[in-house]
């Protein structure tokens, strides 16, 4: 197997705030990873710290084959990871000022310099397969939250990237458009895609993990088998935190 | 004593040829001077928000300079005060360009800075997380969407700008003012021509209003 994601030893501060604590965390190619833990326990800068939206003080990070150096440092590789990962945000974060397709095309075309009939084809078979197809030449203001959602995500694997990132990508939205977010999420990982998800769908979380990451305080406590970790966890806080989310 | 004021609509209308030499000069020296301006305001809008302390200084000192002081005092020092310097005269119409550059400038920096700070951070963090670079981001995404909200803002500064050049008549830039005392000199109708002149400012800001308002709804209308 190989790794896709290596952190060792990792440490981040916001100021004084210790906000990673020595994390230890490899992802291999083709996994599916599901980060849970309490608002502020540093999960979302966990995984921005991949993409290098977050810079870590020190220990190792390793994505995709390029180490990235702490501070920030070595902003050729950060170059060459942002090629190969894709990002979802919480708040979709998509381009206002371009149509549902034209924000498709944008990365390939300006990063990969993919011909205009190229990105065409590929952002028109892209919102087919996220079922948007029909709202290609909308701005995204004129769509809902969940089509919104469903366009970021196709945004990020048109540049067919090796590893996807997901901040909470559910969070922002009505409820009634949770599922039609996560059915194109369940879709990625069938199909194989390397994730790495913040959520707080627990239900998502034991169905479509290969491994649950719970972490507490800015420390990974506990990992494991999505069924393990959520019929049998073994550390106190991870009960706790359980207990308090899976009750109602 | 028996005082009685009647408005001459004749001589009003006898001094429009005479004023309307001064458009062509109060038009050059506005646009001209906005159109330099706002490459300043870019440049050192984008200076001022730098990481960099030693670009980001000297852009706030241009600025705060500009802001700070009288357009008249620019307009006087670079007329009358720069020759000094330079050594040879600058021409009316130049300084007069210069003046609206400098001070339009300083304020369009502001204007620049405003609306690329406005735009979410997630913006950014979108463009760089697909892999484009800084300067891809800022260009493809930050600025046009900072540009559309510039609007609004740029249009109140030319309003403001053409305005300004009323203030070089000083140096004897022949613009509308100026070509109003050369004709109130010669008839002393001094309530009718600027009367005029006051009718012919309007026209231009009213038309450049309605333009911009065209302008606005188009580029919002997407967003």
């Amino acid at each position: 197997m190989t790794h896709i994601v290596e952190m060792k030893g990792m440490n981040k501060y916001f100021g004084k705030l210790h906000v990673l604590k020595n994390i230890d965390l490899t992802v291999e190619q083709g996994e599916v990873v599901v980060i849970i833990g309490a608002s502020g326990s540093g999960k979302s800068t966990l995984i921005r710290c991949v993409n290098g939206l977050e810079e870590f003080e020190s220990g190792k990070l390793v994505v995709d084959g390029q180490a990235l150096a702490p501070k920030g440092g070595n902003q050729k590789a950060l170059t060459e990871i942002r090629k190969e990962v894709g990002m979802v945000f919480q708040q979709f974060n998509l381009f206002p000022h371009l149509t549902v397709k034209k924000n498709v095309m944008l990365g390939p075309m300006k990063v990969k310099n993919a011909s205009q009939v190229v990105a065409n084809a590929t952002a028109e078979r892209l919102l087919n397969r996220v079922g948007i197809g029909n709202q290609a030449d909308k701005y995204p203001s004129h769509l809902s939250g969940g089509q919104q959602q469903r366009v970021a995500i196709a945004r990020a694997l048109a540049m067919e990237p090796r590893l996807m990132l997901f901040d909470e990508p559910t969070s922002a939205l009505d409820p009634e458009m949770i599922g039609e977010v996560l059915d194109v999420m369940r879709e990625l990982a069938k199909e194989g895609m390397t994730m790495m998800v913040v959520t707080h769908e627990m239900g998502f979380a034991r169905e479509v993990a290969d491994r649950v990451i719970y972490i507490h305080e800015g420390q990974i406590v506990e990992q494991g088998k999505p069924d393990d970790v959520f019929d049998n966890p073994q550390n106190e806080r991870t009960q706790a935190f359980l207990s308090r989310v899976l009750a109602h | 004593m028996e005082f009685q004021f009647q408005f001459d609509w004749q001589a009003a209308i006898d001094s429009i040829p005479f004023l309307l030499k001064g458009i062509p000069y109060t038009l050059l020296i506005s646009f001209g001077g906005l159109l330099i301006g706002f490459v300043l305001g870019i440049i050192f809008g984008l200076l001022s928000i730098n990481k960099k302390w030693f670009l980001r200084w000297p852009a706030t000192a241009y600025i705060e300079i500009f802001r700070g002081t009288p357009i008249l005092v620019q307009v006087l020092f670079i007329f009358y005060g720069l020759p000094d310097l330079i050594g040879g005269p600058i021409d009316p119409l130049t300084a007069g360009i210069a003046a609206i550059a400098l001070n339009s400038g300083a304020y369009i920096s502001e204007v620049v800075r405003g609306g690329v700070q406005s735009i979410d951070k997630g913006q950014t963090e979108a463009g760089l997380s697909l892999g484009l670079s800084r300067t891809q981001t800022f260009w493809s995404i930050i600025w046009p969407q900072a540009f559309r909200r510039m609007i609004p803002p740029l249009g109140n500064q030319a309003i403001v700008s053409i305005k300004d050049t009323s203030l070089f008549s000083v140096i004897g830039v022949g613009e509308l003012v100026r070509q109003g005392q050369i004709y109130i000199a010669n008839t002393f109708t001094a309530f009718e021509v600027y009367f005029v002149v006051a009718i012919l400012y309007l026209a231009i800001t009213l038309s450049l209003s309605f333009i911009l308002r065209l302008v606005e709804r188009r580029g919002l209308a997407s967003v």
